[in-house]
């Protein structure tokens, strides 16, 4: 295990920012501290291509960049990094980027339309039959849940296993960017697809994606394209388009909004295949006018206007920025990103880069100043953790109690994020959540999660483990092997981005000090 | 785990570092003694297939697939009448407790759903950009009693109209859970830090304590509502709320909510059903309410972002539109129809005209409900007769 000590000066300039106090004056320290620092990283930044005068980043640096980037950081992946420069480290985590899971696919996924709704149908129908012959309301299982719910799961657990945790992060940006539900879509291997096509583009190119995006059968029938045709437009995915995925509000008429909707009519999808197919009779023909722009115009010459708009590029910083590097973009820096952004013809990986080289994500008064999503929190716990997760529907439930139901988004502006993760109600179940895993490593004895089912109040203080009820397990973390042997300043540096709120006492067991860092504010935080 | 003891200790810190509150206000001043119970119809309801003028041929031109039966109406008077599943209201109705606001909307109205919500849960013009709740701001400069421990409960997701400085507002679905977690969280810390998200943490955790304590308290000793809420979503929230009322927790404001008005496509099954929910919840609630003598207390008032396009589209269902009728309901409500009914004739760009503008609507809840004062000489509220 390589120690801290391996980087000396870095960790001399980094106790002194994190034994800093955080509360109260402590910022100013810090912000002081930082200055001088931030030189240096100015230097390091021009010079990253010389690796003579690369400087390895440091701990807390690799902490920051791996956790804003992916989940909860391993001491095994802070090992790693810490020793790179960290110019060497962004390129590091870009080339890992994957476009294809590599958790197979359920079996269903060949499933066409047509056969998904006759399925259900007959589902239906069967139930109604044994309920009347029965005379009870039967419990079976919906079609359109029970796959919803496979797939969920087989999200998480490419989430919980992947080399690259930044391209399902950059994934559930996509997700949350360009929504679609099972509530809504229903025929739910389209929803895999389009997850998919966010792998395929994690950092690929925007305006691909957006072309793709317009095509793609979950977004049509999410947003109601299939049913949009000649003479009776659906509005639905030409206003979010210009609301959400592009301008933004303020820059567009809502004449404009009728005019693209005219020009995605006939854009639908073919039910015996499940994939895109466009019906040139039911395609608006006529001239239309969107954004000043004049003619027969069709869906792709919608998405080309738009993204000739400056603003598409900025907004789509803005939110990345919000995302990844904290809760207040810099309007010089959305400006300098999204010009790279155009100016790359939208391809992804440039910008992406520009981002984690820039000083603001580097800033270390930016660090802890993010939530963690109910993902983030959850699968950042397990991979610390290396509990193994024997049934994924347990995280898709508790993604679901505290707020985030991947594959089912609130709406099409999706998850807000920030702030809104943290109510009286989800902070709550996240601590209760929390305290599931903890007690989960003693009584499954690291073999498994099964027993971690957050907030089922019959079962919170009843269920049995091992022959004894849970109130008597131990609020404290059986170790593994990976964290058994990390000594308790450096534990606590990799687990909290901050200095905690609530330090145990010196003497607390290796274990019970684990718990109460996992159990503390901070640790809410990235 | 805390005992007892040191919770109140604990709570106690808390509240005195949170505010310096004033004593309770004098008779003349708010009526504490009251609460909303705000119900929001998540998507746009469509207004015309909710408060129906059945007897005007315009409706069913504009709406041959979506328009409901005339038969099937339950009419009000001979020009308007309810959705059928609407029915359960029709008693509050005929016994002058349930007010029907034609025509709630306002001026250059806006069809995002995210914005138009925002609109209405600030008050705000359509230009205006607020991030403050109406309630907290209507109460911004009225502090409640000490015996509230919070203000507002929230049961859906959508804390808005309740967001702000100086109100303190819990996100609860499950009381029991909610006490007994927030007795095993960690200690709230009195701390300030100056990273804002570490101080959001902190500040919640403090409301937690401190609602829990009260909560727990006051449930214990709540009678058992004398009638069953419907077990649906919907109901499952009632029923939250009716307890609420029935412990007598001090509060001013529970919000609910009913989702799955955004009707695009094939409408009519999915809002019946809806509509069917909400009557039946809402009958449900009045009567355990009556029963309980807390009616007199409640104002029942409902509100979404916007109403639908009056003509349907090709899809068998309706877009995003503006003006549409809502419900206020209770004891202390003047019953029948306020405002006026848009007329299908002269629609504005194939959407209805608003007869009223909501936060007239606001205003009336606040001044005449509450008994908050107005804001200050210039607003130009005009306050309506329902309550």
């Amino acid at each position: 295990m390589p120690r801290i000590s391996s980087a000396a000066t870095n960790v001399a300039r980094a106790a002194t920012t994190r034994d800093s106090n955080f509360i109260d004056g402590g910022l100013v320290m810090i912000r002081s501290g930082m200055q001088g620092f931030a030189v240096g990283l100015g230097v390091a930044v021009a010079l990253a291509t010389a690796p003579a005068l690369a400087a390895p980043m440091g701990a807390d640096m690799a902490r920051h960049l791996l956790a804003r980037t992916g989940f909860q950081p391993t001491p095994e992946e802070i090992a790693r990094f810490e020793r790179l420069d960290y110019a060497d480290g962004v390129e590091r985590i870009l080339d890992g980027m994957r476009t294809k899971a590599a958790t197979p696919l359920p079996g269903w996924m060949d499933m066409s339309p047509t056969e998904f709704f006759q399925l259900n149908r007959e589902i239906r129908r069967e139930k109604r039959e044994a309920e009347r012959d029965t005379g009870r309301i039967l419990k079976i299982a919906n079609l359109m849940r029970q796959q919803g719910g496979e797939a969920k799961a087989w999200w998480y657990r490419e989430m919980l296993s992947t080399p690259s945790p930044f391209t399902e992060r950059m994934v559930l940006f996509w997700h949350n960017h360009f929504t679609s539900s099972v509530q809504k879509t229903r025929y739910v291997p389209s929803l895999i697809r389009q997850n998919e096509l966010f792998r395929r583009e994690a950092a690929g190119n925007y305006a691909r994606l957006l072309q793709d995006v317009a095509r793609d059968p979950a977004m049509l029938l999410y947003l109601d394209g299939v049913s949009s045709r000649k003479g009776q437009p659906n509005e639905n995915f030409a206003r979010e388009l210009l609301e959400l995925f592009t301008v933004g509000e303020g820059h567009y008429s809502e004449r404009d909004i009728k005019e693209a909707a005219r020009a995605f009519t006939g854009w639908s999808i073919d039910r015996d295949t499940g994939a895109h197919r466009v019906y040139r009779v039911l395609h608006d023909d006529g001239d239309k006018t969107f954004l000043g722009r004049n003619g027969n115009l069709d869906g792709d010459d919608i998405i080309a206007t738009v993204l000739n708009h400056p603003r598409t590029a900025e907004r789509l910083v803005e939110k990345l920025w919000r995302e990844f590097v904290s809760p207040q973009p810099d309007p010089a820096e959305v400006r300098r990103l999204a010009a790279l952004l155009r100016n790359g013809k939208y391809e992804m990986k440039p910008l992406l880069r520009a981002m984690l080289l820039s000083p603001a994500f580097r800033d270390p008064a930016n660090r802890g100043t993010l939530f963690k999503s109910p993902v983030e929190l959850t699968v950042g716990t397990l991979r610390l953790l290396q509990l193994p997760v024997d049934d994924a529907q347990k995280l898709v439930r508790a993604g679901r109690l505290l707020g985030q139901d991947v594959f089912d988004p609130p709406n099409v502006k999706g998850w807000p994020g920030g702030e809104a993760w943290i109510s009286s109600y989800t902070l709550m179940l996240r601590e209760q959540g929390l305290q599931r895993i903890i007690q989960a490593t003693q009584i499954a004895g690291g073999r498994s999660m099964g027993t971690m089912k957050p907030v089922d109040k019959e079962q919170l203080n009843e269920m049995p483990v091992e022959g004894r009820s849970l109130r008597d397990v131990p609020m404290a973390i059986r170790m593994p092997e990976t964290l058994r042997s990390i000594d308790r300043a450096r534990l606590e540096r990799i687990v909290l981005a901050l200095p905690p709120v609530n330090p145990s006492p010196r003497d607390t067991e290796a274990g019970a000090a684990l718990a109460q860092m996992l159990l503390d504010p901070v640790y809410q935080l990235k | 785990m805390l005992n007892r003891r040191d919770f109140i200790a604990l709570a106690g810190g808390v509240s005195a570092a949170l505010a310096t509150r004033p004593s309770f206000a004098a008779p003349a001043g708010p009526n504490w003694d009251r609460v909303l119970v705000l119900i929001e119809l998540k998507g746009g309801n469509d207004g015309l297939n909710t408060v129906i003028p059945y007897a005007d041929p315009l409706y069913h031109r504009l709406r041959p697939n979506l328009g409901i039966e005339r038969d099937a109406v339950v009419q009000l008077n001979d020009g308007l009448g309810l959705n059928p599943g609407l029915k359960p209201l029709l008693e509050p109705w005929k016994a002058g407790e349930l007010g029907v606001l034609l025509g709630v909307g306002y001026p250059d109205p806006n069809r995002s759903h995210f914005r138009s919500i925002e609109i209405w849960d600030t008050a705000s013009a359509s230009d205006e950009y607020l991030s403050e709740g109406w309630i907290a701001r209507a109460m911004a400069k009225s502090p409640r009693p000490a015996s509230f421990a919070l203000d507002a409960v929230v049961v859906d997701d959508n804390v808005l109209p309740v967001s702000g400085p100086g109100l303190r507002n819990i996100v609860l679905k499950d009381v029991e859970n909610f006490v007994r977690q927030a007795e095993r969280m960690q200690q709230a810390s009195a701390a300030r830090p100056a990273n804002p998200a570490l101080r959001h943490l902190l500040k919640v955790q403090g409301e937690v304590h401190q609602a829990a304590l009260t909560l727990r308290d006051r449930m214990k000793s709540a009678p058992q509502p004398a009638v069953e809420m419907p077990n649906d979503a919907f109901g499952r929230q009632l029923d939250l709320a009716l307890r609420l009322l029935l412990s007598r927790t001090p509060l001013a404001v529970i919000k609910v909510a009913l989702g799955g008005f955004d009707t695009h496509a094939r409408e009519r099954e999915t809002h019946d059903r809806l509509m069917r929910q909400l009557g039946a919840g809402l009958g449900s609630f009045r009567t355990a309410l009556k029963q309980a003598g807390l009616w007199d207390r409640v104002l029942v008032m409902t509100y979404s972002e916007f109403g639908r396009r009056a003509t349907e589209n090709g899809s068998r269902g309706t877009d995003h539109g503006t003006a549409a009728p809502h419900f206020v309901m209770g004891g202390g409500v003047k019953g029948g129809f306020h405002g006026r009914q848009p007329s299908l004739g002269d629609l504005s760009d194939g959407d209805l005209r608003h007869a009223v503008d909501f936060r007239d609507v606001y205003a009336t809840v606040a001044q005449r409900w509450w008994n908050l004062p107005a804001p200050a000489a210039g607003s130009r509220n005009r306050l309506l007769d329902f309550v």
